[in-house]
């Protein structure tokens, strides 16, 4: 089959990927740097026969993909920080009622309203529930316009196949930026997961029930065990990152999203010059990629560990807790809009 | 023998929770029967509030939704709009459709969303101990207004229904109370209308109906017919607003 290249802005491309992989329902709520996604979705779901609905509210999106996903389609909103914040609420009930949902966060600067430049500052809000209760998320990071494509793919399976809520954490740099995707249908297949909870009408069967209430004694207890047992398998089962010039490494960075663009290019000119420096770049960051460090901490032992962020240190603490002391971990960071560059990342290696 | 009374198909006969003289589990009750005589329970989706009829979906044998606080007509817009063909309704409170998700109701009627909303007002939050409701009385004392509500610090009754009917997308609104036999049967004629004209296409419709709440009134039940027949539908006028 013939290969088609369009260049495409990775917001557009996360909507296309979204739509590729199925995905029936979007309700969002215009908010910069994502508004291309929304646009997007407003052109091409109607087209399609799909649901596409300008929410009211980040609260009132969020809730009616909580509505479309218990009816049994793929649903998904998309937003950036303040937004998502917004969302939390609903995000906290789709994990309760254990329904699949795609939730797209491309981050900008904050506390508050903040501002519209690219940050990853809602690291931790991502990996560590965001909302109220014990629950996880899945949690995505593409780096490029071709990832992020893919990565909706990957996103909707595994909701649908783990009934939990995944979220595709980029920002407003892949968000805004244009990149050649490969376009070849036939290489991305979408896989299709029986959904004999959903509410279709209780005809030849007893009622369904989309809920997270669980008032008698000891029934929420033995939901969130169920729940726990269940973040155990994916955390076994689903780490994803990329390796580079990791294998002979005296330095180690770790980054990821757009952050891993200029850490890559550093590592690049560095091995250019004879310096044995590698890159690991966590994909899946909830549930985050202990394996590699684990990995890397036995065979890499005299290395040394850089974590960059555009933030103050928040990957940093998974980072530690997967090495565990076994390599020594520094850190550099910018946040509220700032972006390490390389010169600033090389300064910190010498 | 010939059968001429028993439970509707569309109750799963448990008993509930409510309190005694509560108008809930009469609602519940005209909804499943006017469900049954559409012949459409196979295909109806009820979305249960937050609030006192928060397990509404422990008595109702069709499938239903929990949604979140004032949310539901979120969740029932998506739901509908992913199944048109099936019947989707809400059953929401004051302090649900007229605080906490004003923003989702008037938007959903707004949208003119083909849905069924069955709003329960008794001027009170019941589950959480008998609060100050948007509906509440000017004088009605709750646990935070306890010398009784004062339109300079929480303002007026808010009346929910006449503002929507504002709206151009909004088909039928009616109010109705259940404080005598002749009163409940006219909300049951509305609670069938609301269900008719979303099975006819017609559009967001709206039931509300004035509800006794004997246990955070402090009335007996009886009292509490007589105070919605000379009180609280003085304040929010019975009969059909749209």
């Amino acid at each position: 089959m013939k290969t088609t290249k369009i260049l495409i802005s990775g917001n557009e491309a996360i909507a296309k990927g979204a739509i590729d992989a199925g995905c029936f329902f979007y309700a969002g709520y215009p908010i910069t740097p994502q508004n291309e996604l929304i646009a997007y979705m407003a052109t091409h779901m109607p087209a399609l026969g799909r649901v596409f609905i300008q929410a009211e509210s980040e609260l009132a999106a969020i809730n009616m993909v909580y509505g479309a996903s218990a009816a049994g389609v793929r649903a998904m909103t998309s937003s950036s920080s303040p937004g998502v914040s917004l969302k939390q609420e609903g995000i906290s009930y789709i994990a309760g009622a254990e329904l699949p949902a795609v939730i797209v966060n491309m981050v900008r600067g904050g506390p508050g309203l903040g501002n519209i430049a690219p940050a990853q500052s809602d690291y931790f809000q991502s990996t560590r529930g965001g909302g109220h209760g014990d629950y996880h998320c899945l949690v995505l990071a593409p780096y490029s316009v071709q990832e992020a494509y893919e990565l909706m793919f990957t996103s909707f399976d595994l909701t649908d196949k783990y009934r939990i809520p995944a979220i595709i954490l980029g920002d407003g740099m892949l968000g805004q930026m244009m990149e050649p995707l490969e376009g070849q249908r036939s290489k991305f297949k979408s896989q299709r997961y029986e959904k004999p909870w959903a509410l279709t009408g209780c005809a030849g069967r007893k009622p369904n029930i989309a809920k997270s209430f669980y008032l008698a004694e000891g029934d929420l207890e033995k939901f969130n065990l169920l729940l726990q047992k269940k973040y155990k398998l994916i955390r076994a089962k689903e780490q994803r990152w990329e390796e580079f010039f990791v294998q002979d490494a005296k330095i180690i960075l770790v980054a990821y999203g757009s952050m891993a663009r200029i850490a890559k290019s550093v590592v690049t000119g560095l091995r250019a010059k004879g310096k044995k420096i590698g890159l690991i770049r966590p994909i899946s960051l909830w549930p985050f990629p202990e394996k590699i460090f684990q990995q890397t901490a036995l065979k890499n032992k005299k290395a040394k560990v850089l974590v960059v962020e555009m933030s103050y240190g928040q990957m940093l603490e998974d980072v530690k807790l997967a090495l565990n002391c076994k390599l020594p971990v520094e850190f550099f960071g910018r946040s509220g809009g700032g972006i390490p560059t390389e010169e600033e990342i090389i300064k910190q290696i010498k | 023998m010939e059968k001429i009374y028993q439970r509707p198909e569309s109750l799963t006969g448990i008993s509930t929770h409510y309190c005694p003289g509560c108008g809930h589990g009469t609602v519940h009750r005209i909804i499943a029967e006017v469900v049954d005589e559409l012949g459409i329970r196979e295909k109806t989706i009820g979305i249960a509030p937050v609030g006192c009829a928060v397990v509404a979906y422990d008595y109702w044998n069709f499938d239903c939704s929990e949604a979140a606080h004032g949310r539901a007509t979120a969740v029932a817009t998506a739901i509908k709009r992913v199944r048109p063909e099936n019947i989707v309704f809400t059953y929401q409170g004051d302090g649900d459709l007229a605080a906490i998700g004003t923003n989702e109701t008037i938007h959903a009627a707004n949208r003119g969303e083909n849905i069924t909303v069955i709003f329960i007002n008794n001027a009170i939050y019941g589950m959480t101990g008998g609060q100050m409701a948007p509906t509440t009385l000017l004088g009605q004392k709750t646990a935070t207004t306890p010398e009784g509500r004062d339109s300079t610090v929480q303002g007026y009754p808010l009346k929910i229904s006449e503002m929507l009917a504002l709206l151009p997308a909004v088909k039928y609104i009616e109010r109705t109370s259940l404080a005598s036999v002749p009163e409940i049967n006219k909300t049951k004629n509305a609670i069938r209308a609301a269900f008719k004209n979303q099975v006819d296409k017609v559009g967001f419709s709206l039931v509300e109906i004035l509800s006794p709440c004997p246990t955070y009134w402090g009335m007996t039940p009886e009292k509490s017919l007589e105070w919605i027949r000379d009180v609280l539908s003085k304040e929010f006028p019975l009969g059909k607003i749209k």
